[in-house]
């Protein structure tokens, strides 16, 4: 390192991770000794053709699916050692992990606030907390306006931006995103990447996202390319304005 | 916060109006074992209306409410003499039907001697039986006003209503009338003139009418019942039942029948509720599997979706029940029969209510346990 920083641990890290699904003749390698790492503040794309194994890397790296070999690291923690997993997958997912999906997928009963708390509630936190910092979150995304709302009252980019208050609602570091901008049209979909940056880069989390837009390819840090399950090439976003797309620091839009 | 609470909260009208549906179920339910213990103490208040110690019937009878009873008439004098009587009456029950302006009307006639035993207890109208002759004393359920006549018998007399009583029916629901012994021997065993005539004819002799079902004996409570009850035995045309064993015949074969085509509808009926619970709680647990999916993703313990359906499945059961109570509650003062609903009986219904709900929420239950959480990643 020229400045002599040593260069910050990987907040994901995977080692020759294969998944296959299914035995002998009707076995499908869904992913093939896929082995890199995001460092915190990055924000990485994947990419690739359906069924290249995007969703399933994506799902083995949220901890819903068990790798069949390999090695898997999450915030420091091995998850997956060879035929060795963690037990407490559910409680990891909670205090780790955020999901953004391709749909806002909110709960339809709950208020964006409910949708919101809901998820520090189940991670212990008091009704009273979850509600004050609910309502933090939904100002720092934008739609602090709309906390009483239900899902349906929502238009698509609110309710994007109101999963997003969800995923971060434990302070997960790291953030996994299914195609957030898919239902998005370029100009919402231009927002919630600027989101999506501003969270890695103040709250010094990892965001991986997988896409097919290829508008917002210039966002990503990183972009890893699938193709049959296999890691077929990393490129490193040439252009240093990378961060040009980072939402200039605001005193609002500090994180809570 | 409370995940069923806010989903019941979002389809309010949905769970209102399957509430209903299923309080009305349950009502009918709740009105089985009202009518069933209506029944009982119908056919329990006759025999609790005269409420004597002993009851002599004919040998080797359960009579004279369960089976058939016939013994003299001075049986009653025989009984009076008995060391320990220290009341006795004799009576009979027949039941008759004759018409009112058009209308038929059944009663279930008590012939009682006159200062003795086996008369109404109490009336809520009138006055009780002072002549010998023609005079009756009737429930109020007849819908027979004082001063009515009513033809009775095939000999043309009419009786006049004197007195008014309430709530004593039979366990078929005929109301319950009192009348002179001499009367009722009249009405039950005294042969209709032309039968009569015939048998004249024929050289036979006349009917014996001084005939009685049973005598009821009140007991000093300084001679144990089971004494004077062995004495009154040691007649080999006689039986003795005690107010305990009554009790108990009219309880178990009287009305056993109509306990178990109650009951067989009554578990119909809960097993109908058990599917329906069943089924809206699987069709709810349907319309949720990705909010579900979502929530196993985002780290929800399986008690929290468990704990989501199960809460639903209750709510809906103690709902419905607690509506379903309230209208048999408002409207079983219009049932034909008496509806007694006991806090016992509706504890246990409750119970198996709540327990009918655990039950129909497994199939939800374990249809939201093997939801997979990658699902929620599909789009």
């Amino acid at each position: 390192m020229p400045d002599g920083t040593p260069p910050p641990k990987p907040l994901v890290e995977l080692r020759a991770v294969s998944k296959h699904f299914g035995q002998g003749s009707t076995r499908v390698d869904a992913l093939v000794d896929v082995t890199m790492s995001v460092a915190p503040g990055e924000v990485v794309g994947l990419l690739g053709p359906s069924g290249s194994g995007k969703t399933t890397l994506l799902n083995v790296i949220g901890c819903v699916i068990e790798p069949s070999e390999g090695w898997l690291s999450l915030d420091g923690e091995v998850v997956y050692d060879r035929r060795w997993l963690r037990r407490d997958l559910r409680r990891l997912r909670l205090e780790k992990i955020g999901f953004i999906f391709q749909v806002a997928n909110l709960l339809p009963f709950l208020s964006s606030t409910e949708n919101v708390m809901g998820v520090m509630e189940l991670a212990g936190v008091s009704s009273r907390d979850a509600r004050t910092r609910a309502v933090e979150l939904l100002e720092y995304l934008d739609v602090g306006h709309r906390k009483f709302a239900m899902p349906a009252q929502l238009s698509g980019g609110e309710a994007q931006r109101v999963a997003i208050a969800r995923a971060l609602a434990n302070h997960p570091r790291i953030i996994l995103a299914d195609e957030p901008t898919a239902t998005l049209d370029s100009e919402r979909a231009g927002v919630v990447m600027d989101l999506l940056r501003k969270i890695a880069t103040d709250r010094d989390a990892a965001v991986i996202c997988v896409t097919h837009d290829e508008a917002i390819f210039d966002r990503f840090d990183r972009i890893f390319r699938l193709r049959d399950g296999r890691l077929v090439s990393m490129i490193t976003n040439p252009n240093e304005n990378a961060g040009s797309h980072r939402s200039p620091p605001s005193a609002r839009l500090r994180s809570p | 916060m409370n995940l069923a609470f806010r989903d019941i909260r979002h389809n309010l009208l949905r769970f209102v109006l399957t509430c209903f549906g299923l309080s009305l179920l349950l009502g009918i339910v709740i009105t089985m074992t009202g009518i069933y213990r209506g029944a009982l103490d119908d056919a329990l208040r006759l025999v609790r209306a005269t409420n004597p110690d002993l009851w002599i019937v004919e040998a080797s009878t359960n009579g004279p409410f369960a089976e058939s009873s016939r013994i003299s008439g001075d049986t009653r004098e025989m009984v009076a003499r008995v060391y320990g009587v220290e009341r006795a009456g004799a009576v009979t029950y027949q039941p008759v039907q004759t018409e009112i302006r058009g209308k038929a009307l059944r009663l279930f006639v008590v012939g009682f001697e006159l200062g003795r035993l086996g008369g109404p207890r109490k009336l809520v109208a009138g006055r009780q039986l002072l002549r010998s002759h023609y005079e009756i004393v009737v429930d109020g359920s007849a819908g027979l006003a004082l001063g009515t006549e009513i033809p009775l018998g095939t000999h043309g007399h009419t009786f006049t209503v004197v007195g008014l009583t309430r709530d004593e029916v039979t366990s078929g629901g005929d109301p319950v009338a009192y009348m002179t012994l001499l009367d009722a021997q009249q009405l039950q065993f005294e042969r209709a003139p032309p039968i009569a005539r015939r048998e004249s004819a024929r050289g036979g002799a006349a009917a014996a009418t001084n005939i009685v079902n049973a005598v009821v004996a009140r007991v000093s409570p300084y001679v144990p019942v089971a004494d004077v009850a062995a004495s009154v035995a040691r007649w080999k045309h006689l039986s003795a039942l005690t107010q305990a064993q009554q009790e108990a015949l009219v309880s178990k074969f009287v009305i056993e029948r109509q306990r178990k085509q109650l009951g067989m509808f009554m578990v119909l009926l809960v097993i109908v509720s058990a599917v329906i619970i069943a089924l809206i709680i699987y069709s709810l647990t349907m319309d949720k599997l990705r909010s579900i999916a979502t929530l196993k993703l985002v780290g929800a313990p399986d008690r929290t979706i468990i704990g989501l359906i199960v809460q639903q499945a209750l709510s809906m059961g103690v709902v419905g029940f607690l509506i379903g109570l309230a209208l048999v509650m408002a409207f079983r003062g219009y049932f034909p029969r008496r509806v007694i609903l006991l806090p016992d009986d509706v504890a246990v219904l409750f119970a198996i209510v709540i327990v009918v709900c655990l039950a129909a929420s497994s199939l939800g239950v374990r249809a939201a346990v093997k939801v997979d959480p990658s699902k929620a990643l599909v789009g």
